[in-house]
């Protein structure tokens, strides 16, 4: 029935272009979840009455972030090609798409990071510092644990934009979903190979969307 | 065993320089309530979170403990505040980990093993009187079960002093007087010193053995706490002392009484510790040609001592109104008439 009603649809390759983009979204949240985190730290302790109060360091991160975050993710693509070639030697494959995904997606992920700590309330960082812990404690134990959902949404919101900064990267000859659907699909006009590649990224969008909600609400003890 | 010295803590913020703390000497002895009153904006924060090295003063020094806060930093500030315990208003405690993980957080710092930590939280847990909730996350307990739970995690490294801000303020009356008894019972049974700030004079008669009273960043009065009420000096320690004397209510029936016996005297008398207990007013009556009117009374238990208040009006001929005044002073009774409202 399914070879019906998608003829021109190659379930082989569907499912080889399914399995490249699933690696690179998990890759690129992966590595974007330590980078975004540890930018947001230090974007957070370095603001002001904070424990490492700086405002050169916190002007200068805060101004990368914000500039990596307002380039449209696929000119970013672009603006990256010579630093991929210089770093992998090619531009075609999936690991190709991973600099710019991680780069285009840390400085959100750091912002969001940033909101989350800023919830953190005041008094109970100052109850850990009274105890005398020491900074890495305090990012340890208090930091990361006290903003944990805030952290976890974050990071699912992020795998989403991924998913579709992934078929950006598909076009551009990365492999995956995005590329099906535009070369199989959109260029040879098989308008049933890009509706399916859209119902399979869906799902994945919805699958990530379920495991973050359900994880969030499950680390939430307030 | 902490000794402030001609400290001052001047904030620079965009709108000028805010002096919070200024030219305060104070000295606190070891295993004493200390108690630190003042209205809001009076500095009380300030002034107790230099004693932990929270805030540094601009001048002067802090000594603790035989340390000098002041000027320690790294590890040894963070070594010396394991023994430096600090209570909060809103106690704040980590909502991720439950009474148990939240009162063996100090002893992780600390660098406690793991056995020997499950075994002193077990302890400390019994101590507050909060066995069975060892599980519990701080969202499902009370204020004042919340407020146990910080008084458990302050004391999990034995420390020399715990320091109270406000650690009454967001709680209930009953409540508050169930957190100062633990507090009274800990102090002494580990004879550990307690420095506590709050707004409220009943806090300061409960438990404090001596009350310094601070307004606009200074020190204002300061002594044991049974002599500030009976004789409080500054006009802001009598507001204080007003608060838990009742005498504020009775104003408006001074001011009837005024009215209505417009001869004789208003006499306030203030009394402490034994002396309440001395039948002075019916020795007046029989001795002297007076009436004695009862305006309002009221007696206070403090931990040194009861301590009351009487406000009456006596009245008669001069002379014997006079004699009467005399009685009282060899009584050592603090008479004081009071001729407006
Ligand atoms: N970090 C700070 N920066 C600037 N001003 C402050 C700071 N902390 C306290 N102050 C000011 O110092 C004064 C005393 O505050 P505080 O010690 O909190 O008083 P209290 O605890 O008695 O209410 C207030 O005027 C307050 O605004
Ligand atoms: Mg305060």
């Amino acid at each position: 029935m399914f070879n019906q009603l998608f003829p021109n649809v190659d379930w082989v390759k569907m499912w080889e272009a399914t399995y490249e983009t699933l690696y690179m979204t998990i890759i690129s949240t992966g590595v974007t979840f330590v980078l975004g985190l540890a930018i947001g730290i230090l974007l957070f302790l370095t603001s002001p009455h904070q424990i490492w109060a700086n405002k050169i360091v916190n002007l200068l991160t805060g101004s990368l972030v914000n500039i990596f975050r307002s380039i449209p993710f696929i000119v970013l693509i672009i603006l990256l090609i010579p630093f991929t070639k210089f770093l992998l030697g090619t531009i075609r494959g999936v690991e190709a798409a991973l600099p710019a995904l991680i780069i285009g997606a840390a400085p959100f992920y750091a912002r969001l990071v940033l909101i989350a700590l800023r919830e953190i309330d005041k008094g109970v960082i100052e109850a850990a510092r009274s105890m005398g812990a020491k900074t890495s404690t305090i990012i340890w134990k208090v930091l990361i644990p006290e903003s944990m959902p805030a952290l976890l949404s974050g990071i699912t919101v992020t795998a989403v934009a991924l998913v579709g900064y992934t078929a950006m990267a598909g076009i551009i000859g990365a492999g995956g979903l995005g590329n099906l659907a535009f070369i199989d699909g959109f260029q040879r006009s098989r308008e049933d190979v890009t509706l399916t590649a859209t119902i399979v990224i869906l799902i994945i969008v919805f699958i990530l969307q379920f495991i973050g909600d359900f994880i969030t609400t499950k680390t939430d003890k307030r | 065993m902490i000794r402030l010295k001609d400290i001052s803590k001047i904030y620079k913020t965009k709108n000028g320089e805010i002096t919070a703390v200024k030219d305060v000497n104070l000295s606190i002895n070891k295993g004493e309530i200390f108690g630190i009153i003042g209205y809001s904006g009076a500095g009380k924060s300030t002034m107790i979170r230099l004693l932990n090295g929270l805030e540094k003063p601009s001048s002067g020094t802090v000594e603790v403990n035989g340390q000098q806060i002041s000027s320690a930093t790294g590890t040894q500030l963070r070594q010396a505040r394991q023994k430096i315990s600090m209570i909060f208003q809103h106690f704040n405690l980590l909502w991720s980990r439950t009474v148990a993980d939240n009162i063996a957080f100090p002893l992780e710092i600390a660098g406690v093993p793991k056995a020997e930590r499950e075994k002193r939280v077990g302890e400390l847990i019994n101590l507050v009187g909060l066995s069975g909730r060892e599980n519990a996350y701080p969202s499902q307990l009370s204020g004042g079960q919340k407020q146990r739970v910080g008084i458990a995690r302050a004391l999990a490294n034995n420390p020399e002093v715990l320091l109270c801000d406000e650690a009454t303020s967001a709680l209930d009356p009953e409540t508050t007087d169930a957190i100062l008894e633990l507090l009274l019972d800990i102090n002494k049974r580990l004879g550990l010193t307690i420095v506590l700030i709050t707004h409220e004079m009943h806090v300061i008669r409960k438990i404090c053995d001596r009350v310094a009273v601070m307004e606009a960043g200074q020190v204002v009065e300061s002594g044991e706490v049974l002599q500030v009420f009976q004789n409080p000096q500054a006009e802001i320690t009598k507001n204080f002392v007003m608060q838990v004397s009742g005498t504020k209510e009775s104003k408006e029936s001074i001011e009837q009484i005024l009215v209505n016996y417009p001869t004789g005297k208003i006499v306030k008398l203030t009394f402490i510790g034994n002396k309440t207990e001395q039948p002075v007013i019916s020795q007046i009556i029989k001795e002297f040609d007076v009436e004695v009117n009862i305006v309002h009374g009221n007696i206070t238990q403090t931990t040194s001592g009861p301590y009351g208040t009487l406000i009456v009006q006596i009245d008669g001929k001069p002379n014997q109104v006079e004699q009467a005044f005399k009685l009282l002073e060899t009584r050592e009774i603090q008479a004081e008439v009071i001729d407006h409202v």
